[in-house]
């Protein structure tokens, strides 16, 4: 199976042509809204973040950001920063440059001479840049070249017996053809992560998985806390599940049967063409896409029971349920019902190869109805407070 | 009519898949084999039921693995739900 994509200069290939107009902190979000909005073409995002962190939140917050300028759905970057931010321009331009040699603008407001003047350079360079990147012409590749992002949010027990195991069926099958899956979510391997440190494809990726969820446990600890204490969320329970350890056994098959072969901390780039792999991430579903869109996701499937409307800035975010009353009541949010599994009309395997054909489809152009609906939220995880 | 399913032979819950009234059965398929018990209480749709008696403190099983402990003794046909079971952190390094 192949797919019509865009080639970038550092050799990545996009399913999207945008061009981001990147916040560098919360005070250059709104100037970034008001640029994107004049623009057709140009995306932008909310960034609470960008300054009063401390240097490992900071780094959190680097990394969402290069990442997603990286990101080969992402034609080129205009940053705006306000100018006396913690994220520097500077900062924020090598830590771009590091992932990729994509084109680059920068505005920062307080040099430019306020809102308005650094408005009118950010919309004329996003405009010059829209026009660049729509001369591009498709190109056909194999589905190799695609990493795609798995999520599970408002979960209820058809996450764990249907819409969960058709995901991992699609990332088995895109591992097959030598793509790369990322299954994420950390909080989420909670109790079965004695099942996923088993797949580890070394000793090394075991230790690394079972770290990562004490090193969560830990970091909750040091303020008195415990995961358990809002997770499951009272949708969850209301669903029926009953405990994280229920939700966990659920969560983890996204990540289908293959081994993982490697384990990345948040937003870190992924390395393309490496099978199955770990992202570190939280259970909150905005800030886990943000990170597996930072780490290189073009795509995004995401399955939820209770049913949301989530999407991304930047990358199209397919939504599956296996819980029938719930497609039909979202069907305007869900691009697929998983449900047929449960009532034994269709098997996880072949909805899987349907959902295969979507994300190639989606891979091709296709919007999603988060995409057509214009759902572009996210969030970008923290380590502590801001100071 | 089944109206539950079970995911492993060793589970003692099943998930209801279709809304369940009191006194009637619930049945599901396990090992290629009809079973089925009544149920003490109305189980909504997509929660759980006990297939068997699960005594307070021995665990819940479902996906084959330990989702829980019962916080009471739990009949079988009766709810399983936060009511009635406990999240325990188990050590599952080894």
């Amino acid at each position: 199976m192949t797919f019509y994509g865009y080639k970038r200069p550092d050799g990545r290939v996009g399913i999207r042509n945008y061009v981001l107009i990147l916040p560098a902190s919360v005070c250059a979000s709104d100037t970034t809204r008001i640029v994107a909005q004049q623009v057709n073409g140009a995306v932008t995002f909310n960034n609470q973040n960008g300054c009063s962190q401390v240097a490992p939140d900071q780094q959190l917050t680097m990394d969402v950001m290069a990442g997603y300028a990286a990101n080969p759905n992402v034609y080129a970057t205009v940053v705006v920063s306000l100018g006396c931010e913690n994220c520097q321009m500077d900062l924020v331009v090598d830590a771009i440059k590091a992932r990729t040699n994509k084109p680059i603008r920068q505005v920062i407001i307080q040099e430019a001479g306020g809102t308005i003047k650094a408005v009118d350079m950010a919309v004329r360079y996003a405009k010059e840049l829209v026009a660049e990147a729509s001369m591009l012409q498709k190109q056909e590749f194999p589905m190799s070249e695609l990493i795609l992002g798995t999520e599970c949010g408002g979960s209820d027990p058809t996450s764990g017996l249907a819409a969960n195991p058709v995901i991992g069926q699609l990332s088995d099958l895109l591992v097959a053809d030598g793509g790369t899956s990322i299954l994420s979510e950390t909080t989420e391997f909670i109790g079965a992560e004695h099942i996923l440190a088993k797949r580890a494809a070394t000793p090394e990726v075991h230790d690394q998985i079972l770290g990562i969820v004490h090193r969560y446990e830990k970091a909750l600890a040091l303020v008195g806390e415990e995961v358990r204490n809002g997770n499951p969320s009272p949708g969850n329970k209301a669903g029926g599940i009953t405990t994280l350890e229920e939700k966990s056994l659920g969560c983890i098959h996204k990540g289908g049967h293959a081994p993982v072969n490697a384990v990345y901390d948040y937003a870190k780039q992924i390395t393309a063409k490496s099978g199955l792999v770990v992202m570190d991430t939280p259970g909150n579903d905005p800030s886990s896409v943000a990170a597996m869109v930072a780490g290189g996701a073009q795509v995004v499937v995401f399955s939820s029971g209770r049913g949301t409307p989530t999407g991304n800035p930047i990358v199209p975010v397919i939504k599956i349920t296996g819980n029938k009353l719930t497609f039909a009541k979202m069907e305007d949010n869900i691009d697929l019902d998983a449900s047929p599994v449960i009532y034994g009309t269709k098997t996880v395997e072949e909805l899987g190869g349907e959902l295969y054909q979507m994300v190639q489809e989606v891979a091709c152009g296709k919007q999603t109805k988060a995409e057509t609906l214009g759902f572009t939220e996210m969030a970008i995880a923290r380590v502590c407070n801001y100071v | 009519m089944r109206n539950a399913m079970i995911i492993d032979g060793s589970d003692n819950v099943v998930i209801a898949i279709e809304p369940i009234a009191k006194g009637s059965d619930v049945e599901y398929v396990v090992d290629g084999k009809a079973a089925r018990f009544t149920a003490l209480e109305d189980i909504t749709i997509y929660h759980k039921a006990a297939r068997r008696d699960i005594p307070a403190g021995s665990p819940v099983v479902k996906y084959g693995q330990h989702i829980g402990v019962a916080a009471c003794d739990i009949k079988a046909g009766e709810h399983v739900h936060v009511h009635n079971v406990t999240s325990h952190r188990e050590n599952l390094d080894n």
